[in-house]
Order: structure tokens, then C-alpha cells, then sequence
């Protein structure tokens, strides 16, 4: 069996399930935000439900358009907050408690290896990472989940990329993921879970492998899973609070298919507008001049992210004409970065900083892009109108390939400007 | 169950910032939604956009993000169903949680042209061009979404059958 599959049956009273059928599963974590959360409490409170099943197993975060945004945005966390305190919630994260979700619940140790989760937003897949089965759903699922502390899943076939070799010079998790998605296409997983394996990854640091997971389900994936090993021990242990399960696939489990890659190939990648499939080596990218830089998201927010930023950055200048946002993913990362002097080097260089928000990274807010600009973000979706004006242009990649773009105004590839 | 209506035909990876934009999310109401449903990809959809209308789109619709916002979009908008090559996983299972009805056939997506008006027999998964008066069968739906959308989606379900 593969990790997915030992995973799922560890959750589900059905046995010998194969992959296509339905099967009925008990969560040990579910969240949802800001934008999701409240569809989920409406149809909660509709179905006149007192209590939910497992509330100390929900976790609500308050990061999509916060601080609020405007008083619509005000309307919706207060309608969230009001049900989190109704409720005694003990997962609720709101104001300087609050990060961006994917980035604050491995740091509080809230999803474990081996734990089944679903949460009301695409990128849950991100704890994939931690060798959790992590993938996400609406907010109709949430509120069921709420309920019964169940949710449907139909189970996903495992397709196994594995990544050999050595990373070259200022690559990451990001760009060997942003290369992967280039070569399978945004459907290239669809429905399946993707299992990430080989020497590379076990190399890998956490906030590596998270951007890598991150972005599955930028490759349709259901979830994007990497095998608990020593290094998710060394930050896992610290962390949980709750005992949790290593699970490894079996040398006999059965994969639809198998892809080796070998990192002496993959250069750092540049995703050129509209989707994350048009990944190309930075070397290739030609002259694109950008309008903003985008450091931060669930994608790439992490403290390692911006010491790799910094360490590009420092004694910098952000070009004239460019605005460089930099916004660390959760308030532990905001003040490790204040004392290890990252953010000094970001005002220094003339970056802004901000609050932890994943706002730019969706339109929401802090950044939005007027008629015609371009951005390049660490972030995971570049579709049109993804951060402002229908006609601007979003391009993705690592945070060294943005730092260095950030100082040039045209991306470019960070041995250019890294001394 | 039969829908019919004028088909709009949209490409392939039609993704969920298209169908709502993350701008217009400060707010579920769906009377808010649906003035900009797949504004993104067509502006003038939300205005031209008739009761019964069926969405006709390439592969991988609705990838992206998990907002209900966007099938609660294209309901709102009186959109009866959508007919895809195929459909990203999030968005799949939301319609059938939702109670929007999807049908897979890629067949019946290169055959269909923007326009034509289109039947959907939504028991046996037949469709049919009707300008065209040509007929597509779409990929089966497992029994177990059969039944979400037999209860009106996923919460009816649950209170009809007490358990998911």
C-alpha cells in the first residue's frame, strides 16, 4: 500500500477499498478561513446542529483579507469570530495570533504525520509535507465535517515522482515543483495523489518540501505527500501535542505511474501568466521588466524564504519604479526575521513590509495590480486577474529569483545580483 | 430531470478566479455572485446569461481554489448545469455537495458550439445538441453522488440519512 492508502484506512471503517470508490472517513483536523469559514457556519447554524462534533479538532484562521480589508471583509470575520467565541473554540486564530493558515498550523504542530485532514481551502494539500494526507474542499464539506466529524472521499490512485541528484545553485522546493507542474500540466494529477520521493527530497528542508506540497493541486492533485523521515521528526516533535503515526509505502505498493527527475537539470523556474504550467528556466525568460515583487504566501513565506530573500538583498536597492512586498507568513516568522535582521535588511533595500496576509496573493488586498502591470510572486496562481486588474500579469517563482528581480526590475536569475 | 438552454462555450482550465473573482469574495450572497460569474473570462456573460443556460468548457474546469463561491456563482445565474471535458477536483465535488448539476463528456464539448441549444436528460447522462441533433452520452456519476444530488446535496443528506 502507499502512504495515501495506509492513511485513509487508518481513518475509514471500510476495508479492502480500492482506488475509485467512495469511502466514508473520520478527520482528525479541519479549518477553513475567512472567505470559506462562513458558508460553513450558515449551513452549520441551518441545520440546527448545538454543538460540533470534535471542536477541538476545527481550526478557523482569519487570514485571507485581514486585517480587514474593507467593511464587508469586517462583516465576515465578525461572523466567524462570534461562533468561534460561541463555541470555546480553542483553534481560532485571529489578529497578531494569526498567520497564513498553511504556514501557522505546521508551526503550531496542529497537523501531525499520518493525521487526515481537510480544510476549506485549495492549498491544504500543503501538509502533505508532514506525511499527512491533506487535501481540500469546500466549505460544505467543512460544515459536514463540523457535524459529524466525517467527510466522503473517493479514492485517489498515487502517481510517484521521484527527484534524484544535486540542487543546483538557488534552487528550491519551489522550483523543482514549478518544474514539475511544467512538465505534467495543470491536470497532469487530476484526482490523483501525488507522492514526492527520492534522494533530493529526503535533502530537503521543511519549508522546501511545504512549497512543494503547496502546490499539488496546481497539478490538479488531490494531495501532494512526502514520507515522514528525520528531518519532519526534528520539527514535528517540539510541536505536537498529540501522538502521531509515521506511514511509508510499501515496496510492493502500486503506483499508476513512476517519473524520475534529475535535479542536475532543473535550473531556478520562472511561470510566465496564466497558469503554472508555463513554468521555464529563469535563463529563459528573456526581458520581462515587473511593476511589483511578491515575497511571502503559504507557498513561500517561511523564515528560510526570506533569509534566502535578505541574503540577496542586503546592502540593495529595490529598483526605482518597483514596489517590493515582503510579508512574512506567520507572527513567528515576522519576529524571528525582526531578530536574525532580515527586516532591516528588506527597509533598508527599500522593500515594504506587512503584515502576515495571504491579500496580494489572491487580489485580495495589500498589492493589488492596476490595468497592464506585471507582478513576479512567490506565490501559486497566476491566472488572470489573479491580483488585480483583469489585464495584468502574474509570473511565479522562488523567493531568490524574486529577491534578485526585485533589485534588477526585470526578472532575473539570482547569481546576477548574489554576491 | 431535463435541462435545456443555450449553450456558452468557454476553453480549456477555466479557473475558479474566472468564474468568481477573489476581488467580489467579501460576501457570499449569491444575488452579489452572480452579477460577476465568469466575468473574468467573459464580461458579458453575467449580462446575457438566461435561466436555464448551460456552461459548455474544455478540460480541468473550475481548477484553483476551493470557494463555494464559484458554483454558488454559476447557479445564482440561473446557469442549469455544466457540461466539461473534465472538471478539477475541488469544484467536482462541491457541485455534487451543492446540488449543481455536472456532466463529463469531451465528445459532447467539441461537438457543441456556443449558441446551440442544448438538452440534458440528467437520469441517464444523455446530452443532446439540439441544433445540431446530435447526441453525446457523459461519463456515469458513482451511485454515491447520485444520491447527494437525489437529497438536494450533501447537507440534506446528511439530515435525511443522519451520517454522511
Amino acid at each position: 500500500m502507499t502512504i495515501a492508502e495506509k492513511i485513509l484506512a487508518a481513518h475509514s471503517q471500510t476495508k479492502g477499498f480500492q482506488s475509485g470508490d467512495i469511502i466514508k472517513v473520520d478527520v482528525d483536523v479541519a479549518l477553513a478561513n475567512d472567505i470559506t469559514a462562513p458558508i460553513a457556519i450558515q449551513e452549520f447554524r441551518k441545520a440546527g446542529v448545538p454543538s460540533m462534533a470534535h471542536a477541538d479538532r476545527v481550526v478557523f484562521v482569519l487570514d485571507h483579507f485581514t486585517p480587514a480589508k474593507d467593511i464587508a471583509s469586517a462583516n465576515q470575520c465578525k461572523y466567524v469570530r462570534d461562533f468561534a467565541l460561541e463555541h470555546g473554540m480553542e483553534h481560532f486564530f485571529d489578529g497578531g495570533e494569526a498567520g497564513v493558515e498553511h504556514a501557522l498550523l505546521p508551526e503550531k504542530g496542529l497537523v501531525l504525520p499520518g493525521d487526515l485532514v481537510i480544510g476549506a481551502d485549495s492549498h491544504t494539500c500543503t501538509y502533505g509535507a508532514l506525511g499527512a494526507f491533506a487535501t481540500g474542499v469546500g466549505s460544505t464539506d467543512l460544515a459536514a465535517a463540523m457535524m459529524t466529524g466525517q467527510a466522503w472521499i473517493k479514492v485517489p490512485a498515487t502517481m510517484r515522482f521521484v527527484f534524484t541528484g544535486t540542487l543546483r545553485p538557488w534552487v528550491g522546493g519551489k522550483d523543482l515543483v514549478l518544474y514539475l507542474i511544467g512538465r505534467i500540466g495543470v491536470d497532469g494529477a487530476l484526482y490523483k495523489v501525488m507522492e514526492i520521493a527520492g534522494p533530493a527530497i529526503s535533502a530537503l528542508s521543511m519549508a522546501d518540501r511545504m512549497s512543494m506540497s503547496n502546490m499539488a493541486i496546481e497539478a490538479g492533485g488531490k494531495a501532494g505527500i512526502i514520507a515522514a523521515d528525520d528531518t519532519t521528526e526534528a520539527y514535528v516533535k517540539p510541536r505536537a501535542a498529540r501522538p502521531y503515526t509515521i506511514y511509508t509505502s510499501d515496496q510492493d505498493a502500486v503506483y499508476e505511474s513512476v517519473t524520475t527527475f534529475d535535479c542536475g537539470d532543473i535550473e531556478p523556474q520562472v511561470a510566465f501568466p496564466h497558469l503554472p504550467e508555463n513554468a521555464r528556466p529563469v535563463g529563459e525568460a528573456g526581458d520581462v521588466k515587473i511593476d511589483q515583487v511578491v515575497i511571502g504566501s503559504c507557498t513561500n513565506g517561511r523564515i528560510e524564504d526570506l533569509r534566502t530573500a535578505a541574503g540577496i538583498m542586503k546592502g540593495k536597492r529595490v529598483a526605482r519604479g518597483l514596489r517590493c512586498l515582503i510579508l512574512p507568513a506567520t507572527p513567528a516568522v515576522f519576529r524571528q526575521a525582526v531578530k536574525e535582521g532580515l527586516i532591516d535588511i528588506f527597509l533598508e533595500a527599500g522593500a515594504i513590509v506587512g503584515p502576515p496576509t495571504c491579500g496580494p496573493c489572491l487580489g485580495g488586498h495589500m498589492g493589488i495590480l492596476a490595468r497592464g502591470e506585471k507582478a513576479l510572486a512567490t506565490t501559486n496562481r497566476n491566472f488572470v486577474g489573479r491580483m488585480g486588474d483583469p489585464s495584468s500579469e502574474v509570473y511565479l517563482c522562488g523567493p531568490a529569483v524574486a529577491a534578485a528581480s526585485a533589485v534588477t526590475g526585470v526578472i532575473t536569475a539570482p547569481q546576477e545580483v548574489a554576491r | 430531470m431535463t435541462f435545456r438552454g443555450r449553450a456558452h462555450k468557454f476553453g480549456n482550465d477555466v479557473d475558479t478566479d474566472a468564474i468568481i473573482p477573489a476581488r467580489y469574495l467579501s460576501t457570499s450572497d449569491p444575488e452579489v455572485l452572480k452579477n460577476h460569474c465568469m466575468e473574468d473570462a467573459d464580461p458579458e456573460f453575467p449580462g446575457k446569461v438566461q435561466p436555464g443556460d448551460v456552461i459548455v468548457a474544455g478540460k480541468n474546469f473550475g481548477c484553483g481554489s476551493s470557494r463555494e463561491h464559484a458554483p454558488i456563482a454559476i447557479k445564482a445565474s440561473g446557469v442549469s448545469c455544466v457540461i466539461a471535458s473534465s472538471f478539477a477536483r475541488i469544484f467536482f465535488r462541491n457541485s455534487f455537495n451543492m446540488g449543481l448539476p455536472i456532466f463529463e463528456s469531451d465528445e459532447a464539448v467539441r461537438a457543441i458550439d456556443g449558441g446551440d441549444t442544448v438538452e440534458v436528460d440528467a437520469d441517464s447522462g444523455v446530452i443532446r445538441d439540439l441544433t445540431t441533433g446530435r447526441q453525446f452520452q457523459a461519463r456515469p456519476i458513482p451511485a454515491f453522488m447520485q444520491e447527494l444530488i437525489a437529497d438536494g446535496g450533501l447537507m440534506e443528506h446528511i439530515r435525511k440519512r443522519g451520517s454522511i
